[in-house]
């Protein structure tokens, strides 16, 4: 046997070695995040005008009736903040899919127009028709597709080319948030908290019946792109790679744009679009795992961890209260900032 | 060890749109050697080899691997046998050497099966086939040209598969680089038996190294067979549109062309011991 044909056991060695580590590292973040997510939960659910020990919060979510906390926790906090994971773990989800199908961080749903454009029908379904609960998520899934296929086609051109689309993709999101300005203009009723939601995005007065379809949207889309993982991180090497490594590519990105993009549409009919969190998911979930392997259940704990952060910051920490979207969009604005500075600096287009 | 897999294209057409790049071709890969496909630009080679790795379903006509056409074969069982190097993959940001040899090895993994003792051995003999073994833990955007492309050319072999196809392997490269690619696929066919077919667009460099030469020129195959006997300046002017001479290189043995541009038609011909 030549050499070439059977590797030396040290080398065999070495590389075993470095994929260990890397999976150890990448197993240990993970279990931070969750952790964390679990902390923030907690604390949202204690942490209030009236706060509670973590004993009558447990008792209440095991369903005790404990007086005074049965409703603050129970009716109140418990929603709020289930709602917080669930869109969290969606937004996270559906944004680091679109970030990695196409290959640039700037091409996630809240940029180019997917998370507005749910947003904009779920609030044109409320106030113009009248309609509440599915029917809503209804309307803002098909919005969301309709304008995933728009923006699609209308970069379509020998193929989708990533700037052409997030170009496009901006511009819909700009028409679709002037839609939502003008539904709110005319829904004379509301007061300004609420219209904040469908543009900001905010978890003020949720109740179970908002929470409830998202959650088991995001139990059904969730798997489906999990099982997913390894194709789409392989769509990362290029169409053409990917698919001589197996993959199928066009099978995959159906897939995944038709979960992603139900995931988000869910979310967005509970919550309004929370600004940035599916752009910001991603790359921070880069940033902590490092470039290996899959990003999907990283970028889902860290939009969780962000939403219900941010909707604690905004509700206690700046002496007024704010939606968790306008905390979150202050965290993500510099950032897009940012990406679009450095890819200038290095000579590059969007 | 040679394989036995038998490539072929049968009466193939290829086109974009309503242009066709390639029209009723039949070629046949000899089975365990290597095949070089030149031609002018835009003569469909590259456009070929996607074809052959199943990127682009024919017009007409089909691609077979072992009997079978390639674009009816499941992908992952299509990827175990043959894989391909495209032209300029892209490397996914800070993305490690040994992370991207890895993920040669996802047509051997399914969904639940976890990363083996036998992936691990693919990934070391590819990195040690390449010289790649001191850049494991380096990120590929931090190597030069020539590393980077041994590297693409580890994750190729980390596929295991008995056929490389290779789309212009030696572009960008400096001539030091392109002799250390090209010497290192030849190691490959030699030792390993695996059958490469490769799109090159210098001649000569394609002459050295095939032991199969196609020329293809407006959509069909000119000539095929021994680089000696295709490699002609009948062929050349017939490919390329260029007047050229046709010598033998005395460092390889094999045929070597000369361009004659406008500038340069001095030699007396005869003079260097020519094929016409």
């Amino acid at each position: 046997m030549t050499a070439g044909l059977l590797p030396s056991p040290a080398v065999v060695d070495a590389v075993a070695q470095g994929r260990l580590h890397r999976a150890s590292r990448r197993r240990w973040v993970v279990l931070v995040l969750a952790a964390l997510v679990v902390v923030a939960f907690a604390a949202s659910l204690m942490i209030g005008r009236t706060s509670y020990p973590p004993l009558d919060v447990l008792r209440v979510v095991l369903g005790e009736d404990v007086p005074g906390a049965s409703f603050t926790v129970g009716r109140l906090r418990l929603p709020r903040a289930v709602l917080a994971v669930v869109a969290g773990l969606s937004f996270g989800l559906a944004g680091v899919t679109f970030q990695t199908m196409l290959r640039n961080p700037l091409a996630s749903p809240d940029v180019i127009g997917i998370t507005s454009g749910a947003s904009a029908a779920a609030a044109f379904a409320i106030v113009f028709l009248g309609w509440d609960g599915t029917a809503v998520s209804v309307t803002a899934i098909v919005a969301a597709l309709g304008i995933a296929l728009l923006v699609y086609a209308l970069a379509f051109k020998d193929g989708v080319a990533g700037t052409r689309l997030i170009l496009i993709g901006i511009g819909v999101a700009a028409m679709s948030r002037s839609l939502t300005s003008y539904v709110l203009s005319r829904a004379g009723a509301w007061d300004f908290a609420e219209a904040l939601r469908w543009l900001t995005g905010s978890l003020n007065g949720t109740s179970w019946d908002a929470t409830v379809p998202a959650l088991l949207a995001l139990l059904v889309l969730a798997p489906v792109l999990l099982a997913q993982g390894r194709q789409l991180s392989a769509l990362l090497l290029g169409d053409d790679t990917a698919s001589a490594l197996g993959v199928r590519v066009e099978r995959t990105r159906v897939l995944a744009i038709v979960a992603a993009v139900g995931l988000l549409a869910f979310a967005t009919a509970a919550c309004g679009p929370i600004a940035f969190v599916s752009f910001l998911a991603g790359p921070i979930a880069a940033r902590v795992v490092g470039p290996h392997g899959s990003l999907l259940v990283p970028a889902a704990l860290v939009g969780a961890l962000l939403v219900l952060v941010a909707d604690l910051v905004g509700q206690f920490a700046l002496g007024t209260r704010f939606p968790v979207g306008v905390v979150t969009g202050v965290l993500g604005a510099p950032y897009l900032l940012f990406l679009i500075v450095r890819t200038h600096r290095a000579g590059g287009s969007l | 060890m040679t394989t036995d897999h038998s490539l072929a294209a049968q009466a193939l057409t290829l086109a974009y749109g309503e242009r066709a790049v390639i029209e009723d071709l039949d070629l046949v890969v000899p089975p365990g050697r290597i095949t070089a496909i030149v031609g002018a630009n835009a003569s469909g080679k590259s456009t070929l080899l996607r074809s052959m790795s199943r990127l682009l379903p024919p017009r007409r006509g089909q691609v077979v691997l072992d009997g079978r056409s390639v674009h009816r074969l499941p992908a992952k069982e299509l990827a175990r046998t043959l894989g391909l190097l495209p032209q300029s993959p892209i490397a996914p940001e800070g993305i490690t050497v040994a992370d991207l040899v890895g993920r040669g090895r996802h047509p051997h993994q399914g969904m639940f099966s976890r990363w083996s003792r036998d992936d691990d051995a693919a990934v070391a003999a590819a990195l040690e086939a390449t010289s790649t073994t001191t850049l494991a833990d380096r990120a590929v955007d931090e190597l030069s040209g020539g590393q980077r492309q041994r590297v693409w050319i580890a994750m190729a072999l980390a596929q295991q598969t008995d056929l490389l196809l290779l789309d212009e392997p030696t572009t960008f490269l400096d001539v030091s680089h392109q002799i250390e690619v090209l010497d290192l696929l030849t190691d490959l066919n030699r030792t390993r038996g695996t059958t490469i077919v490769m799109v090159l667009h210098d001649l000569n460099m394609a002459a050295r190294y095939a032991d199969h030469l196609v020329a293809l020129a407006g959509g069909r195959v000119h000539s095929a067979g021994d680089p000696a006997d295709v490699l002609t300046q009948e062929c050349v002017r017939a490919v390329f549109g260029l007047e050229s001479r046709v010598v033998v290189d005395p460092t390889s043995d094999k045929p070597l062309m000369l361009p004659i541009g406008r500038h340069h038609m001095a030699a007396p011909a005869g003079a260097l011991g020519e094929r016409t």
